[in-house]
């Protein structure tokens, strides 16, 4: 069981994300924007976090960038949910320091296929 | 997409018309010409949201749609178009589309799909006229299978395959573990491990955030490579990867493999779709459910207030509690305290809870900046639309009933009040007309203001036209007052001709009706040349009132306490008795009606008012007096409707259940003004005859 921090600007879609990780036995905090999300991340560790890209105040790349220069989260599962298949956009994410990616449409099982990779 | 997310689809809804007001203000605010980055990155963003969503529940129309708009959108962000006027408005209509589509999705209705298709093809019209390479940006989510679809080589050869996998030593900094891709392996199939640790440096150099191994999988069993592909698809710029069949005997079924790959493939993409057609009357009929309960969004700070409030009120009631198990007469100071803090409670408590169901005007707001560009454009008009007292908070039901009143105000100031620019120059006023609207508290109501600096309302015309409709006896005087109240009777325009805009006069009637079946009132005031000024009073909250009890025989009533200005015993010689039937008494300078409740009532007994109590109450600026027999206390009372629960009552607002659990009704004082003057029309044609 893993605590998670889930990232989206988007309501539903966090609530997606939290309510699916939750049936599957994990806990959830979760936060509207990437600056929200740093603050949460500072206050206390989580084993993972699943952000959406495309937010304002912080978008999901700089939100991980962010986090990597982190002490705790050098080595913590940065997972970007997006809806950019484009490869320049991986690409990007993976330099900043994603650990992996997953596209939408938000699928409950892809969510729960790519959290498996990363934590237990 | 599992059943059980269609519990989020109101929330989708939900931000997706934020997200759509947001869009639309977002293009009122820009120009043409003048792209302006950060709020095309906004718009861009709300779209994306939507797309994102609508992809998830499967409403296939808005993600088609918000896919085009996104093409536009991101080569207006980039620089690679020009923000037209046009263009501009196409991105207006294709958020009202946009809505329209997600109006439908939510109550489970056809939406027109003409609309959709319009704005689709007008949209694509516009990217493409940009640029001949159209259908590049054609493409949508869709193609990412497609494109790792081509990765894809096929099965293995049946046997398993070997993989090489040796990651860069940086693996773990990207949160990537290798023990966690063997295990997702190992669901594939069974594995046989090695790992080389030969590179594994001796103990002293060694550095723990350095991964230095690498590792040779066999996997058995009839695994597709791209399965095993997608295992590594996070890590493959982190390591080299070498993927080979274990057995390279089966060359045919190699090569057979491709061709047999994409049948199921094919296939695959075609039920998909079979299900979205099935799936969609189910969706659409638990959209309908959903929106037939309304939701609000409450501020966390109102419900802390609320966590807070219940939290003192367990206290008080453990003390009271407490209190009660061991009484003697001593402690009577105590308990009187204890019930004077619950009472302070539950009045916060309530006061808190009548909270949450006020939202600002904001959201009443929202829909007039789009309103105003569009009647500009139509009418060739320039108005200056400022918005005052946005955070102004008014009862839920309330704001939705207020809603068309005002759109319909604004629609009149814009069509009838604000002139042309040019006759605007001619009379030296600026070309730019404002129309001004405030919201604010007084008393215990709300105020809404509408302002235009416009040309105003002629009071002669309105008065010419009140007379030929027979509704002024000649030689009366009136007041400006009176007046302007003309404009609210039902077929009264001073414009002889209608427009398509706000039409003649059809409508304030409705106005007004509206506004007072909101417990409300609506008054206007104007300068001919100046402007005109609407004034919209309503009541806080629809439930709960501050009331005046009273006594009238043996019944006790309710008066609403915002409308008493004073309760007086009377005085005989101020009392005057008019030729017929009607009383008044004088009063600041002033003399108002007098009502025998007693009378109107039905009760028995009539005899002189002298030193009897009056309760003077105001209604729509007129003063009456009401003779009652004695005041009671004042409490707030639940107002409990007459109509659902029983009948409409001329004279009553509604009724309300006191603490000794007997009924009393509420007054309204406008009906009660109607009520006596029918009488006094019934008695002096009596008289007369």
């Amino acid at each position: 069981m893993a605590n998670i921090l889930a990232v989206d600007d988007s309501a539903s879609m966090r609530q997606m994300v939290s309510h699916t990780l939750k049936q599957n036995g994990h806990s959830v905090v979760d936060a509207p924007d990437g600056k929200a999300a740093l603050d949460k991340a500072k206050q206390q560790k989580f084993d993972a976090v699943i952000t959406d890209v495309n937010m304002p105040n912080m978008d999901g790349i700089t939100l991980i960038k962010e986090l990597r220069k982190l002490p705790n989260y050098r080595f913590t599962p940065l997972l970007l949910l997006t809806t950019e298949s484009a490869p320049e956009k991986k690409q990007e994410g993976k330099a900043a320091g994603a650990t992996g990616w997953l596209v939408k449409p938000f699928d409950p099982e892809k969510l729960m296929g790519a959290v498996r990779k990363v934590v237990r | 997409m599992s059943i059980d997310m269609n519990q989020f689809l109101q929330t989708f809804f939900e931000e997706s018309f934020e997200g759509l007001d947001d869009m639309e203000n977002g293009l009122l605010n820009m120009t043409a010409g003048e792209p302006d980055v950060e709020q095309l990155n906004d718009i861009f963003r709300a779209a994306h949201s939507i797309k994102g969503g609508a992809g998830t529940f499967g409403l296939n129309s808005v993600t088609d749609l918000t896919h085009k708009l996104e093409t536009l959108l991101d080569r207006l962000r980039e620089g690679e178009s020009e923000v037209t006027t046009d263009g501009i408005n196409l991105l207006l209509a294709s958020v009202d589309c946009l809505r329209s589509l997600l109006q439908a999705e939510r109550d489970g209705t056809e939406a027109d799909p003409q609309q959709a298709a319009d704005i689709t093809t007008r949209l694509a019209a516009m990217v493409d006229g940009d640029d001949d390479d159209g259908s590049s940006s054609d493409g949508n989510a869709g193609d990412d299978a497609g494109s790792s679809a081509t990765a894809d080589d096929g099965s293995g050869p049946g046997g398993g395959w070997r993989i090489g996998f040796t990651p860069e030593p940086h693996l773990f900094m990207t949160g990537n573990d290798p023990l966690r891709l063997l295990e997702e392996l190992s669901e594939l199939g069974e594995i046989q491990v090695s790992c080389d640790s030969s590179s594994l440096p001796a103990l002293p150099d060694l550095d723990p955030e350095e991964c230095v191994l690498s590792w040779t999988i066999d996997l058995y069993g009839d695994v597709e490579r791209q399965a095993i592909e997608e295992v590594f698809e996070w890590v493959e710029d982190d390591c080299s990867l070498t993927i080979e069949p274990l057995e390279p005997a089966g060359g045919d079924t190699t090569t057979a493999a491709p061709e047999t790959a994409p049948e199921p493939e094919a296939a695959s993409a075609g039920e998909p779709a079979g299900d979205d057609t099935q799936q969609k009357p189910a969706q659409q009929s638990s959209g309908g459910n959903a929106s037939t309960s309304s939701s609000i969004r409450v501020d966390t700070g109102k419900i802390d207030n609320l966590i807070d409030m219940v939290g003192e009120l367990v206290i008080t009631q453990s003390m009271l509690n407490e209190l009660g198990e061991n009484f003697t007469m001593d402690k009577l100071e105590k308990l009187q305290d204890g019930l004077a803090q619950l009472e302070r409670n539950t009045r916060e408590l309530q006061e808190n809870v009548m909270r949450i169901r006020m939202v600002p005007i904001s959201f009443a707001y929202s829909r007039l900046p789009r309103m105003v560009h569009d009647l500009m454009r139509q009418l060739g008009k320039k108005v200056d639309l400022q918005l005052n007292g946005e955070e102004t908070e008014l009862d839920k039901t309330v704001m939705e009933k207020i809603i068309d009143p005002l759109v319909h105000l604004v629609r009149n100031a814009m069509d009838h009040g604000i002139e042309p620019p040019e006759k605007r120059a001619e009379l030296g006023k600026p070309e730019t007309g404002t129309l001004e609207m405030n919201a604010y508290h007084k008393g215990g109501y709300i105020v809404i203001e509408i302002n235009d600096d416009g040309g105003g309302i002629s009071r002669d015309r309105l008065l010419n036209k009140a007379r030929e409709a027979g509704l002024v006896e000649n030689g009366s005087e009136l007041s400006d007052e009176q007046v302007f109240d003309f404009i609210f009777h039902p077929g009264l325009s001073t414009h002889d001709e209608a427009t398509d805009v706000s039409g003649r006069g059809v409508g304030m009637d409705v106005v007004k009706r509206n506004i007072k079946a909101l417990g409300g009132n609506i008054t206007v005031n104007s300068t001919p040349g100046k402007g005109t000024r609407f004034a919209i009073h309503l009541p806080l909250t629809l439930s709960i009132l501050d009331g005046q009890l009273f006594r009238v025989g043996d019944q006790v009533y309710v008066v609403p306490l915002i409308s008493i200005m004073e309760s007086l015993q009377m005085q005989g010689g101020k009392i005057k008795r008019m030729a017929g039937t009607s009383e008044l008494y004088e009063w600041r300078d002033d003399y108002i009606p007098i009502i025998r409740l007693r009378e109107l009532f039905n009760e028995a007994g009539g005899g002189d008012l002298e030193n009897e109590l009056m309760v003077v109450v105001e209604e729509d600026d007129r003063y009456v007096g009401l003779h009652v027999d004695e005041l009671l206390g004042q409490q707030q009372v639940v107002i409990k409707s007459l109509k659902s629960n029983y009948r409409p009552v001329t004279g009553f607002a509604g009724a309300t259940i006191l603490g000794n659990g007997t009924v009393a009704l509420i007054l309204d004082i406008a009906g009660l003004l109607e009520l006596a003057q029918a009488r006094d029309e019934v008695l002096t044609k009596g008289a007369n005859n």
